[in-house]
């Protein structure tokens, strides 16, 4: 692409963009997103590429790789246009077919097609896929339609009116002005108001400002901000010089976790491009405007997410929260006015100056506008990254979108908000997911992790794994968090040992105040959160755990015991030859025991038995059956049930 | 440079710009305790045992004195029941690692903390970082340094530094509420190779 | 590893202090560790004392200042992985490798780390082996996956 140096240059190339594309012909997308790849859609874009030279079909048929596309459940997905016709869960073995019927004919592949389970019926188009028809992807679906590493591919979808809009229709107030209009809030978990933050640098003293996109995405379970930069990483440099012009910084940092390098290379190649198109660098298409951008890695601490660690990280540093105020916007990197805002808010940013304040407030509630990606993960069916908008019903996201629980087991809770947030009971599920909802459930939106819990997930275990997490990560500087969270995971862990004690849930809750009141930084403020709200909504766990040395759920191995049913046992020797330790006695025809002193609890055996025997349960708080006298042992007939 | 005028416990007190509630606490005869402070050192705002409620505008906040800025009109209350229950649990906190510090007896007599509250692990070093910062900004030597964080976050000596620079200096030891810094310097030196 | 090499890597970001982490990670990247004589280089060309750096490579995760095994096994232990039963995926790979989180075996084998989210959620409990993600897991499946390794 020849450097743009105006406005008109960049209008003209896209339209020659567009000239040289039929919207009419073939064209093949394939998912390259990581879920996918780790499913193996290397293969089948390879497979694809073959497929299509060798039938010389080259000329006809567009390919195209793209980042993420959120069905990630199943994955490797295609995508096969103009009809829209979406294909899950595609092997390398079913390219040629697919290339056969429906890029160089008319036909569907029917194997590969969506089966709703409501309906009983195939559906064909992506958009009619309830998955996708519910959600309203303004932001993600963009991932769909690009090659990440395509400037061509950005342009075509509109790329970069927004920044043209910005740098010759608007004055920098005005952006923000624009940005505060629309009610955007912070999408990295804390959701402060992005317009405010923006006017806060704009009219801090100095000459010297700064720009930062936040991914360093540590909430474990969410993956929206890896798979927006892996997917569109023009949207976010886009967004990113944006807000540079708003507030009058000409460098602007790209921190990226070190453990997302498909993002790093997607987004440093996406700099070079946007550099050597006249879209980066000095002079921005003729506008005066100047801005360059760097990459930075994170090199593997969560606390780095929060923004005075990262900025320190940045200048070279170990990531220890600093006092606030002063805030980053006045005094940040290097002590100058930053703005750092999280991918995810970047990349509405175009939206909002494309489209118009007036317009993205129209969706979302009162306090909350626009969408919010989520990575819906866990015990659910539809595992993947949605984009909804604000307000919609948590039920909605679970059921509609989501698909449910698998293997028809009951709902329990849908954790948000990451490390620091907390977790959501059934009986809550109707309320609104926004802002200020979460937060008044006990929770928060966090950076947009959902983790759906079943009755199988133990909720004081939960607690002890963040507990456990946050421990690990803090930095270690203040007191109430270090020391706090140190006491806090060694009771935790204690009473999923089977070692509480009466009094300990007090103490929880004291260390719990301390640390949301004095802690520096909002690590520490919000670890006790998984606590709390666990035991808020699930105390008779704690106290079952500690009183009766019983966990309901099942799973705190120290409590747990697994058992053979002699009823059940059909004596077929597999969870024997399973077991790691030798724990099982038993022979063809002889009832299959565990042995309680040598058993690890690893659940191999529970795995393995086979599911129309559902010999082996897991006991808690009980004593287990003593095991049946030799002569009772043996199976007279291999039938089923005596 | 302009005055500004707070309440401290009841008492008005005018301060320059700039000032932190506790510089200007202390300039009024008022006593926030303190681990991690030192005239010398810039305010670092990690053992949070200067805590104190600072309104504004009607909103009580908590706020850590030795770094948060003097403010017009600000009402802070050095001694509460909320300050008082946090010094006395961040205290308990401490003295599982260090019971036999005297700083920390003497302020656990003030807020009645109990040294048996928490399981005692007697690693001694209470993470104030006096050693650490002392010898960053006033010596500029680095001779020793944090590693690692969390839970397990440590003090440690640069032998290739320490062996050139402590012998002479050693200005850190009567710092430490804890003794922890002789101690981590003795072992450095039985370590390190000769 | 050779100093030029070093050099080269620190010259690569105009040797300027603040580049500190990001020369270390580079190093890592192409070395696995980063051995002593590496780190006095950095600290030498960057002008920055020892005592930063030690905190820097203990702070980070990302660094190891010990050699690595021949296979870098990383299990997951995000929250949904951790839902879907890590813990005992993670049992599994300590009785079969003899170590855990953090260790190197005595036969430079197999390393194992902990790791918070891989973004494969889709495929929970999730493993990755030398950069080869292995999905969908169970005790008896990982097993079967590391027993592949020589």
């Amino acid at each position: 692409m020849p450097r743009m140096s105006t406005r008109e240059d960049l209008e003209r190339a896209r339209r020659l963009v567009l000239a040289g594309r039929d919207p009419d012909a073939p064209c093949v997308t394939v998912c390259g997103g990581t879920g996918c790849l780790a499913s193996g859609a290397g293969k089948v874009v390879a497979a694809f590429e073959h497929e299509i030279e060798s039938r010389g079909l080259s000329a006809d048929v567009a390919f195209r790789s793209t980042g993420c596309h959120g069905y990630c459940e199943r994955g490797p997905i295609v995508v096969v246009e103009p009809e829209e016709t979406c294909y899950l869960r595609v092997k390398p073995d079913d390219v040629a077919e697919i290339v056969t019927e429906t890029v160089a004919g008319t036909r569907v592949v029917d194997r590969l097609l969506y089966l709703d389970p409501a309906t009983g019926r195939k559906v064909a188009r992506e958009s009619d896929i309830p998955f996708y028809r519910h959600q309203r992807r303004v932001v993600f679906g963009a991932n769909r339609k690009v090659d990440p590493r395509s400037l061509e591919d950005f342009l075509a979808i509109g790329g970069y009116h927004a920044l043209a809009t910005a740098l010759f229709d608007m004055t920098p107030a005005e952006v923000v002005d624009e940005v505060k209009g629309a009610g955007l809030r912070g999408r990295g978990g804390a959701g402060y108001p992005t317009g405010l933050k923006w006017e806060t640098a704009r009219n801090a003293p100095g000459d010297t400002k700064y720009v930062v996109v936040n991914c360093d995405e540590g909430d474990p379970g969410a993956y929206m901000d890896r798979s927006l930069m892996e997917g569109n990483p023009l949207g976010v440099l886009e967004g990113l010089t944006i807000g540079a012009y708003a507030i009058g910084a000409h460098e602007g940092y790209v921190y990226v976790r070190q453990e997302y390098p498909l993002a790093v290379e997607n987004v440093l190649i996406a700099i070079e491009k946007a550099e050597g198109a006249g879209l980066l660098g000095s002079d921005i298409l003729g506008s005066g405007f100047d801005f360059t951008v760097r990459v930075h890695r994170g090199a593997g601490a969560f606390v780095c997410g929060e923004e005075t660690a990262l900025l320190l990280s940045l200048e070279g540093r170990a990531g220890e929260p600093r006092p606030r105020p002063p805030y980053p916007a006045v005094k940040g990197l290097w002590e100058r006015p930053t703005v750092i805002n999280n991918v995810e808010t970047w990349a509405n940013v175009p939206l909002i100056v494309s489209g118009g304040a007036a317009a993205y407030a129209s969706v979302g509630t009162g306090g909350s506008k626009g969408t919010k990606i989520f990575s819906l993960v866990g015990k659910i069916n539809n595992t993947g990254l949605v984009e909804v908008p604000m307000g919609i019903a948590l039920r909605e996201v679970v059921y509609t979108i989501g698909g449910g629980i698998p293997g028809g087991r009951k709902l329990k809770a849908v954790q948000t908000g990451g490390p620091s947030g907390g977790c959501i009971p059934e009986e809550r599920l109707d309320l609104q997911v926004d802002f200020d909802e979460l937060t008044r459930a006990g929770s928060m939106m966090g950076s947009g992790g959902l983790i759906v819990m079943d009755e199988d997930t133990c909720m004081v275990d939960v607690a002890r794994y963040f507990t456990s997490f946050l421990a690990d990560e803090s930095c270690g500087k203040c007191v109430p968090c270090r020391e706090g969270l140190r006491q806090m995971h060694g009771i935790l862990a204690r009473i999923c040992e089977g070692g509480g004690r009466e009094g300990d849930l007090e103490v929880l809750q004291e260390l719990s105040e301390v640390a949301v009141e004095a802690s520096l930084c909002a690590l520490g403020k919000t670890a006790p959160n998984p606590f709390l709200s666990t035991y808020r909504y699930f105390r008779d766990e704690y106290e079952a755990h500690i009183r009766e040395n019983r966990c309901p759920a099942l799973s705190c191995k120290a409590l747990i015991s697994y058992y053979i049913e002699p009823e059940l046992c059909k004596a077929c020797k597999l969870c024997l030859k399973a077991c790691p330790a030798g724990a099982i006695d038993g022979e063809r025809k002889r009832i299959h025991v565990i042995d309680q002193e040598r058993c690890t609890r690893c659940g191999a055996c529970l795995e393995v038995c086979p599911s129309r025997f559902g010999a082996v349960r897991k006991i808690s708080g009980e004593p287990v059956p003593p095991p049946l006298p030799e002569d009772q042992r043996r199976i007279a007939r291999a039938s089923e049930g005596t | 440079m302009s005055q500004i005028r707070m309440l401290v416990d009841g008492r008005e007190v005018v301060s320059d710009e700039g000032a932190t509630v506790l510089e200007a606490a202390r300039s009024a005869g008022i006593t926030i305790p303190t681990l991690c402070h030192h005239d010398l050192l810039q305010p670092y705002g990690g053992c949070r045992l200067c805590i104190v409620e600072a309104e504004t505008g009607g909103r009580v906040a908590l706020v850590a004195s030795c770094v948060h800025q003097v403010q017009d009109n600000l009402v802070v209350r050095t001694r509460t029941e909320r300050v008082d229950r946090i010094r006395r649990t961040l205290l308990e906190l401490l003295l599982a690692h260090a019971p036999e510090s005297p700083q920390l007896q003497e302020l656990a007599a003030t807020y009645g903390a109990d040294r048996n509250r928490f399981e005692q692990q007697a690693s001694f070093c209470v993470i104030c970082g006096l050693c650490v910062r002392y010898c960053a900004e006033v010596k500029g030597k680095h001779a020793v340094g944090f590693v690692d964080r969390g839970t397990r976050k440590e003090i440690c000596f640069v032998p290739e530094i320490a062996v050139m620079e402590c012998a002479t200096c050693l200005e850190c030891f009567p710092l430490c509420p804890t003794s922890y810094a002789q101690a981590a310097y003795v072992l450095m030196k039985g370590l390190a190779p000769r | 590893m050779d100093t030029e090499r070093v050099d080269q890597i620190i010259d690569s970001h105009r040797g300027e202090e603040s580049a500190l982490i990001q020369v270390l990670l580079a190093l890592q990247r192409e070395n696995r560790w980063l051995p002593k004589e590496a780190l006095d280089r950095v600290c030498a060309r960057l002008d920055v004392p020892m005592s930063r750096v030690r905190q820097i490579v203990t702070f980070y995760r990302a660094f190891s200042v010990v050699p690595k095994g021949r296979h870098q096994v990383h299990v997951c232990m995000g929250t949904a992985c951790h839902v879907r039963g890590a813990r005992r995926v993670l049992d599994t790979v300590q009785e079969v490798t003899g170590i855990g989180p953090g260790e190197t075996d005595l036969e430079a084998k197999f390393s194992v780390e902990t790791v918070n989210c891989l973004g494969c959620c889709a495929l929970g409990p999730v493993v990755d082996v030398d950069g080869t993600t292995h999905g969908n897991l169970t005790p008896v499946a990982i097993a079967e996956v590391l027993e592949g390794y020589e």
